[in-house]
């Protein structure tokens, strides 16, 4: 079905239009806030994982390395290292591609990934897939896993199934969706384009964001402020002394 | 020799072959609780205290804030299981509590229930649950079978290393007033003493008075062993084992060796004369800044100029990564060398300078490998650059016997494993851990042994080479075989030709 134009919203456009600017402030928030805490805990103690980077930007390329490539986990772990990084390319393509619905006008490298969308949805559901076989099938991360660890894969390939139904099956209406996204934003309520699939994915992307603070999804922000990795290696150059070790500090000697 | 259950080396390596979880495994296996008298003096509650559930969470949310590590650690595990098989108590017990994950979500569990949204609501759905009696057994078992040797740090993908984990929660046991007998005994006779072994200043004087005379016999050269020498240059911060032990003796032999050839004028202190730091393994900074203070005090003391450290893993790590924040700055010390500095790179420098000559005939028909002890490999380093810790001891060692052989390389550098002994683990009643505990590197020994004919493991930690004395043999391996990096330097040594 088309969508309206210059409709009007309805209760229940309503209801899932508020829901996704709720998940979406609870994300910022909630990221926000959980970034502030990381950054503002003190490191009394230095503790690089050895060999470290000398310098704090050599610790930055440490951390680029970790984030762009998952070096540590490639030593680790062949295997899981392949579905982590097939789930992670693909959801940031999935990502970068979605831009388009709130982007406009579409800058042009966005336009210019549309035709890799597919393939960066299927990376991304091989992937989840892989990890979900992972935690159900071998003894030892099966007995890590917990009800929450399922729950967010399964999430997540529910919402990448519902996307690639619509990618490939039965076409949502993006302009539509447009509209109704700018209406939230810009307090010009406009209908949700009449597509249960759509309104399914919608639902869907809102739990995981609303969620995402709270759980072990925080792992994209904490990552940045892991001190064995953040850290550069200069204890013996320079002190490292926090606020509340100050007192025992004072009590030396000279 | 009491009877314990070794396991069996299989021709490859047990980190190519994770065992299947064996639940419980391990679960009777403890080490003796602390009485009053190892508590008080540290100013911990000498028995369980009353509310001890409400003092221990009110203590972890404190660590949490204080610590960025802990903070960032109990959030952001994925569960991914990287982990899972990098632990040499896991590859050697298969409990799967000695899963790094494992071991971090005895911690997590109960942070969770107290202290998260998701916690709160979802309970044991997110892994969460209470402190409760039996949770309490569990952190005494199993942080009591992590060595802190961070191994499965350097694997997973956001670096999270369960040693501060289980710092954090043998602080919290030790607050509540149940903390473990060996640690907390050894710390006080270093506050009672000034080192480990409780040995009296008069005590020291006559072992180095022996020393002078047993090498004095062997090689005819008077090496002095010089103790709380006022205006000596160097002050030598070296583990306590240095002066019993075996091998870690003939280590002390060769730094004293390496001083009298260069010419430098060097002393030990009876005020500090330990630089194990035990207080690390219970994770509190206020032990181990007041431990650490006493070296500040020595070198105050005796006016000397430069700092040079015993061959002592997790001692290295407490000097090369907190000594400048606990006891630094050290504006009244030479500004020429590094502060503190290791043997090892006083003896590096020596060497490539040509300042003292090794002769590798000395040590004629040794094939040697190297054991890189964890606390070196992966929290502190050798040298000015990165990776130094391999480099230069390797560089030293190749200097002085004729055949040196690397063991597999998912075993050496910064995937070393744990000797089985460290983190305060070294204790008779956690003998059964620790021999298992040895599997993967008695496994990666045997491999050269068999294949390349190795006669010596060389090791530059005193937890390691006491560890190794006491567990190789029970894998068929000769005690003697362990030696110190400082021991083979020592008798390739040139002494006398001018200094
Ligand atoms: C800075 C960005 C990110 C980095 C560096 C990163 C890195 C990683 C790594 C290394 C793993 C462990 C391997 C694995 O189990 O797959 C992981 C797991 C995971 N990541 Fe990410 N990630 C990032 C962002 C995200 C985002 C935005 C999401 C989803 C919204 C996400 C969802 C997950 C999930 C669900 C897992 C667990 C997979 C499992 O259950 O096995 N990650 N991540
Ligand atoms: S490797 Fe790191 S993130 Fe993965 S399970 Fe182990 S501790 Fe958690
Ligand atoms: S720090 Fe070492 S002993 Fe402790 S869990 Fe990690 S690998 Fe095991
Ligand atoms: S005793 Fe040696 S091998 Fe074991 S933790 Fe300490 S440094 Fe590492």
């Amino acid at each position: 079905m088309g969508a309206v134009f210059g409709g009007v919203m309805s209760f229940f456009d309503a209801v899932v239009g508020t829901l996704l600017v709720f998940a979406v402030g609870v994300l910022v928030l909630g990221l926000a806030n959980k970034v502030w805490v990381y950054a503002a805990t003190p490191a009394p103690l230095r503790i690089p994982t050895t060999p470290a980077p000398l310098t704090r930007l050599g610790a930055a390329g440490r951390l680029a390395r970790e984030v762009l490539l998952f070096e540590s986990l490639f030593r680790a772990d062949k295997v899981l290292w392949a579905l982590s990084a097939l789930f992670h390319a693909g959801l940031a393509l999935v990502l970068l591609r979605h831009l388009r619905y709130v982007l406009n006008p579409v800058p042009w490298p966005i336009e210019a990934i549309q035709p890799l969308g597919v393939l960066g949805a299927g990376a991304m559901m091989v992937g989840l897939a892989g990890l979900l076989a992972r935690r159900l099938f071998l003894p030892s991360v099966r007995m890590i896993t917990r009800a929450t660890d399922l729950a967010v894969l399964v999430l997540l390939l529910a919402i990448g199934a519902t996307g690639l139904v619509m990618t490939l099956a039965a076409p949502a209406d993006i302009m539509g969706l447009k509209i109704f996204l700018a209406g939230l934003w810009r307090f010009a309520p406009a209908p949700l384009p009449d597509d249960p699939v759509l309104v399914l994915h919608l639902v869907l992307a809102a739990v995981l964001m609303a969620v995402a603070p709270f759980s072990k999804l925080l792992h994209m922000a904490g990552v940045f402020f892991s001190p064995t990795r953040a850290q550069c290696d200069n204890a013996r150059e320079r002190r490292h002394l926090v606020s509340w070790a100050r007192p025992l500090d004072d009590l030396r000697p000279r | 020799m009491t009877a314990y259950a070794v396991p069996t080396l299989s021709p490859d390596l047990a980190a190519d072959r994770p065992p299947r979880p064996v639940p419980g495994a391990m679960r009777d296996c403890r080490s003796h609780p602390a009485k009053p008298s190892h508590q008080e003096p540290l100013g911990f509650p000498g028995e369980l205290v009353d509310g001890w559930q409400e003092v221990a969470v009110a203590r972890l949310g404190e660590l949490v804030a204080r610590y960025q590590s802990l903070q960032v650690f109990l959030d952001i595990c994925v569960k991914c299981g990287a982990c899972h098989d990098k632990c040499h108590y896991f590859l050697g017990t298969a409990d799967p509590y000695n899963m790094p994950v494992a071991r971090q979500d005895l911690l997590r569990s109960v942070f969770r229930h107290h202290y998260t949204t998701a916690g709160k609501w979802l309970g044991n759905l997110a892994g969460a649950r209470p402190l409760t009696e039996d949770v309490l057994d569990e952190w005494y078992n199993y942080f009591h079978q992590c060595s802190q040797c961070r191994r499965c740090s350097v694997f997973c993908p956001y670096g999270i290393d369960t040693a501060e984990i289980s710092m954090a929660a043998r602080d919290i046991m030790d607050v509540i007033g149940k903390g473990q007998k060996y640690t907390n005994e050894v710390i006080t006779k270093v506050h009672d003493k000034g080192n480990n072994l409780g040995l009296s200043a008069a005590a020291l004087r006559n072992t180095l008075e022996g020393l002078e005379e047993d090498v004095l016999e062997d090689t005819g050269v008077p090496v002095k062993f010089p103790l709380d020498v006022k205006g000596a240059d160097v002050l030598l911060v070296t583990p306590s084992a240095d002066f019993f032990a075996e091998p870690h003796v003939d280590g002390l032999i060769g730094y004293a060796k390496i001083f009298h050839q260069a010419g430098i004028n060097w002393t030990i202190s009876s005020h500090a004369s330990e630089a194990a730091n035990f207080a690390l393994f219970i994770g509190s900074y206020d032990q181990m800044h007041k431990v650490a203070s006493r070296i500040r005090e020595a070198a105050l003391d005796l006016g000397v100029k430069r700092l040079v450290f015993g061959e002592c893993g997790h001692a290295w790590r407490v000097a090369y990564s907190f000594l400048n924040t606990f006891a630094g700055p050290w504006d009244f010390l030479d500004p020429r060398y590094p502060v503190p500095q290791h043997i090892i790179e006083v003896t590096h420098d020596l060497v490539s300078r040509g300042a003292v000559k090794l002769d590798r005939d000395a040590n004629a028909g040794v094939v040697a490998t190297m054991h890189d002890s964890c606390n070196v490999a992966r929290a502190a380093r050798l040298g000015d650059r990165p990776g130094g810790q391999f480099s230069l001891p390797r560089e030293l060692l190749a200097a002085c016997v004729p055949t040196f052989v690397e063991m597999h390389p998912s075993t050496v550098k910064d995937k070393t494993f744990c000797c089985g002994g460290g983190g305060g683990l070294l204790t008779d009643e956690l003998m059964d851990l620790r021999i298992k505990g040895t599997k993967p590197r008695a496994e990666a020994l045997r491999q050269v042994v068999e294949d390349d004919g190795v006669t010596h493991m060389v090791a530059m930690c005193a937890i390691c080479k006491s560890q190794f004395t006491a567990v190789l043999p029970h894998y068929g391996f000769e005690m003697e075989m362990v030696v110190s990096l400082h021991q083979l330097i020592g008798k390739a040594l040139r002494l006398g030709a001018g200094a």
